[in-house]
């Protein structure tokens, strides 16, 4: 268990001149000790370059890594005691299960006995006790996929366990099982845990801190909360949420401001002094309004789709925006055609200038 | 990497290296000698250098011929090996149908008779279609080894893939021809180039049956490398030349495939 | 656990088809010939197992066989663990990797005949290279007249020929293992010895199989290069199956017994090769239900 600190930065180039040499732009980051936290974002926003970093597979090209205070960066995982499970399981073939799970501790010379208290306890933990003695490579991939894990917990000075994307290959139906086994086990053994995905239910599930990154940048750290009540940047707006947050363009005029071409109060006369900006609402918080009713837009709609606990509902604003909402089925939905006034502005509106939170 | 570890690599790599070497350096040293300095003298560089041994291939048409000859249907020997071996070897890989395991088997059978069996009923055979002395005749003739060795080095490589890959695809949605080539090959690559360097090399090295299906028109330098021996005896000289510039195609075409052996295994995002 | 589905046949059909063509016309051909005795093209006679009987009786052919068996074995004794080593030492990335890998592969490229003059020469100790060394440290090497020189110069040249396809099926064989295995090995604290013993031989059992199958069958039906270098002496200390069965049949010129040897040769191979294959897999796949079962 160590709580890890990384302040560095990493770039593809030894001289770096703009944003699109890094892979890993300057950051500074605290992983608590015992923590359970995602790196989430789309392919190529640089989280399996950072869960490398952190396990020591790649140095990174400046700055520093620290577990526990002391300075990691020169070493290998090895020394660095993490565990790592990869995207496809990575087993010994020719060992049975039980030899897979104790291969690291043999490794280190611990004592036999030992080795087959510690196996039996992890094996039980991952409910894999009665496969103990069958032959790993026989085995479907989430058993494996288990065993893997199995070995980075078989240590018990691990200092964190570092997973990469490792429920690409399960099958869906089993997905959840494997995420609940690891909820269960990071709250058994209080391990500090680091999850990369680019599925946002896993992530949110799965940790209590998320970072969100794109194109090398951590643009938000947060519980699941914050990252959909106050997303700090358009980014997480967009990415976090089923579907994603809404953008209209807005202006601030005199005495208030202008959505989508339609004029409204200014929720902080702050907002009508800015000359452009994004308003940014969660379809969730998007609902049916009475005509010219404060803080509504009116719009015509052009999709509604039955989800089955909500109606989705795609309406044109204006010119060339669209909005979507989720409308609880109990209340009447609009058809495609319908005009209607969709209420934007509320507690749970964001305001966003150059794409970072602003009000 | 272990420092000591590395340094003994090196060592034996060299080593090796200077024993696959040394005979071949011994084949170029004789290409530039004459006959007489040969079989007469124990020198290490020639004492005469000729490159009279050279000019005779380059300018003899029943030598340089041969060489084109080789190289047209050695290309298409490997290129319908290929083809054919490909999909046979994705069904091998992927799926169990009736008497599988024992075709698979039946093919390698086929390399295990001597060329020689096949040379009269091959000479019938394409006498009878009247493909004598063509290059697709011999192309023909070698996919006979060439096929089940391709379809067994694809295989292997082929079953390496785990099957969650194709799924993953027909799940995103790709077509199986889209999903063969864009993503299922990538993953092979160094299948695929070993098992082309190897159709190669077996076709351009084969004798035999080459010498029997052919006589003028497509004439392969193999067998153009066993008329050396004229009234004054062994031609030493121009076959350690010949032995020489028939190494030049088989080093191209694994300079060309090299990136495709040596890169292997990229578990990309599917 | 490979799903069934026959409609595989489609594509394996074109596979079928070519072979077939190559290999069953011709076949059938051979043994209609080793049945009878072919007089001339328009007298033949039917006479049964006779030539097979006669074969068999042959006591040369023990001989042969036993030399050949001897040959197939060193050469696999040799050629396995070499080719192993010397792809795990070949540099994987660089323009180095591009380098060593053609200067490996040459050997492969030479033609056979050619293969066997090199050597012939090679090994003279008046004009070749290996032969002036072996005699100015004052070893008494002569392929010609001793038979064990024979035998060495005669495995030697094998090796030195084609080791390299060992090695270059192994070396694409090891390009296939992903870098998390290696990432794993490292981070459970694997010795080198043990990367290699649980991670590269494991997963280069697929590529070993049909090196070793290669490498057998071809060394059995081997012809041109030990008899372009010994002409299977001295005497017949290097005449291994395929250069008697040639003589025999040559000597006679007769396509009856000629066939019959080709059929019996075949058999032998095909015996032998069949029991190695059944071994391997029942040793390489104990762990892997998804491979041929």
């Amino acid at each position: 268990m160590a709580r890890i600190e990384l302040d560095l930065a990493h770039a593809y180039k030894p001289n770096p001149r703009s944003d699109e040499d890094y892979a890993l732009l300057p950051l500074k980051m605290t992983f608590a000790d015992g923590g359970a936290y995602a790196l989430l974002g789309p392919s190529g926003c640089g989280k399996t370059t950072m869960l490398n970093v952190i396990s020591g597979l790649v140095t990174p090209s400046q700055g520093r890594v620290s577990f526990d205070g002391k300075d990691v960066t020169a070493q290998t995982p090895q020394q660095r005691n993490i565990a790592q499970v990869f995207q496809f399981p990575v087993i010994y073939d020719t060992m049975t299960v039980a030899e897979n799970l104790a291969f690291p501790l043999k490794n280190r010379g611990v004592a036999a006995d030992r080795i087959k208290q510690r196996v039996g306890q992890i094996a039980e933990m991952l409910e894999m006790s009665a496969q103990l003695d069958l032959r790993a490579a026989g085995l479907a991939a989430d058993a494996k996929q288990k065993i893997s894990l199995g070995r980075g917990l078989v240590r018990e000075d691990v200092s964190a366990v570092l997973f990469d994307e490792p429920l690409t290959v399960i099958d869906p139906h089993l997905k959840w099982q494997l995420r609940r086994k690891l909820k269960q086990i990071h709250h058994e053994l209080k391990l500090t845990l680091v999850y990369v995905t680019h599925d946002q239910v896993e992530a949110l599930t799965f940790a209590e801190q998320v970072l969100v990154m794109t194109r090398g940048r951590t643009v938000q750290v947060g519980s699941a909360t914050d990252l959909f009540e106050r997303p700090q940047h358009t980014f997480v707006g967009h990415f976090i949420g089923s579907p994603g947050m809404n953008f209209l363009p807005a202006r601030g005029t005199a005495g208030g401001i202008e959505v989508a071409g339609h004029r409204l109060a200014a929720p902080s006369a702050a907002l009508s002094a800015i000359d452009a900006f994004t308003l940014g609402v969660r379809p969730e918080y998007v609902g049916l309004a009475a005509a010219n009713e404060a803080g509504a837009v009116p719009a015509t709609v052009t999709l509604a789709q039955d989800i089955g606990t909500y109606w989705l509902v795609t309406a044109q604003v204006g010119a060339d925006a669209v909005l979507r909402a989720r409308l609880s089925p109990e209340q009447p939905i609009p058809r495609v055609g319908d005009p209607v006034w969709l209420s934007v502005i509320g507690s749970h509106t964001c305001f966003y200038r150059n794409e970072e939170l602003i009000a | 990497m272990d420092e000591r570890r590395f340094k003994k690599r090196g060592v034996f790599l060299a080593l090796y290296l200077v024993f696959a070497i040394l005979p071949v350096y011994w084949m170029v040293n004789m290409s530039f000698k004459t006959n007489e300095e040969i079989l007469s003298v124990f020198s290490l560089w020639p004492r005469t250098l000729t490159w009279d041994n050279y000019r005779t291939i380059f300018t003899d048409v029943s030598w340089y011929s041969g060489y084109i000859n080789s190289m047209i249907y050695v290309a298409i020997n490997t290129v319908i090996s290929l083809a054919v071996a490909l999909p046979a070897a994705y069904a091998f890989s992927r799926y169990s149908f009736l008497g599988d395991k024992h075709v698979f088997f039946w093919l390698l059978t086929n390399r295990m008779t001597p060329p020689a069996v096949f040379l009269l009923p091959f000479f019938q055979l394409y006498t009878t279609l009247g493909l004598m002395d063509t290059h697709i005749a011999v192309a023909l003739a070698h996919l006979l080894f060439n096929v089940p060795l391709a379809v067994w080095i694809l295989e292997g490589f082929m079953s390496g893939i785990p099957r969650e890959i194709d799924e993953t695809a027909y799940i995103d949605g790709y077509s199986f021809p889209r999903f063969f080539i864009t993503i299922f090959i990538p993953l092979i690559k160094a299948g695929v180039g070993v098992a082309a360097f190897f159709c190669f090399m077996f076709s351009w090295v084969e004798l035999l049956m080459a010498r029997t299906l052919t006589s003028i028109n497509a004439k392969p330098i193999v067998a153009v490398m066993t008329r050396t021996v004229s009234a004054s005896g062994m031609d030493w000289g121009v076959l350690a030349a010949a032995g020489v510039l028939t190494i030049v195609p088989g080093a191209i075409v694994i300079w060309f495939v090299r990136h495709y052996i040596a890169k292997g295994f990229a578990m990309g995002r599917v | 656990m490979k799903p069934v589905n026959q409609k595989a046949w489609l594509l394996i059909l074109p596979v079928v088809l070519c072979v077939a063509f190559s290999a069953i016309l011709p076949l059938m051909t051979v043994v209609n010939y080793s049945v009878q005795d072919i007089i001339s093209p328009e007298r033949r006679i039917f006479v049964g197992t006779e030539w097979f009987k006669a074969v068999m009786r042959d006591d040369d052919l023990q001989g042969a066989l036993g030399r050949q068996i001897t040959f197939s074995l060193a050469v696999l004794l040799v050629e396995i663990p070499l080719g192993i080593a010397l792809a795990l030492s070949m540099p994987a990335k660089g323009w180095l990797s591009s380098a060593v890998l053609v200067l490996v592969a040459i050997s492969l490229l030479i033609p056979w005949n050619v293969v066997g003059t090199i050597w012939q020469i090679y090994g003279r100790a008046d004009i070749g290279l290996m032969g002036a060394t072996l005699a100015a440290l004052g070893i008494d090497y002569s392929y010609t007249g001793h038979v064990g020189d024979a035998w060495f110069t005669v495995l030697l040249m094998d090796v030195w020929h084609w080791t390299p396809l060992v090695a270059l099926l192994c070396f694409a064989g090891l390009r296939a293992i992903p870098d998390a295995y290696y990432q794993a090995a490292s981070i459970d604290g694997a010795s080198k010895f043990a990367v290699f013993r649980y991670i590269q031989l494991p997963k280069l059992r697929g590529v070993l199989m049909i090196a070793v199958l290669l490498r057998f069958m071809d060394s059995f039906m081997i012809y041109t290069e030990p008899f372009v270098l010994t002409g299977g002496g001295p005497g017949n200390a290097t005449t291994f199956l395929s250069q008697y069965l040639t003589q025999k049949a040559v000597g006679q010129f007769d396509l009856g017994p000629a066939a019959a040897f080709s059929l019996i040769y075949f058999l032998i191979i095909l015996l032998l090769c069949f029991i190695l294959y059944n071994w391997m897999q029942r040793v390489g796949t104990a762990d892997k239900p998804g491979v041929h079962e």
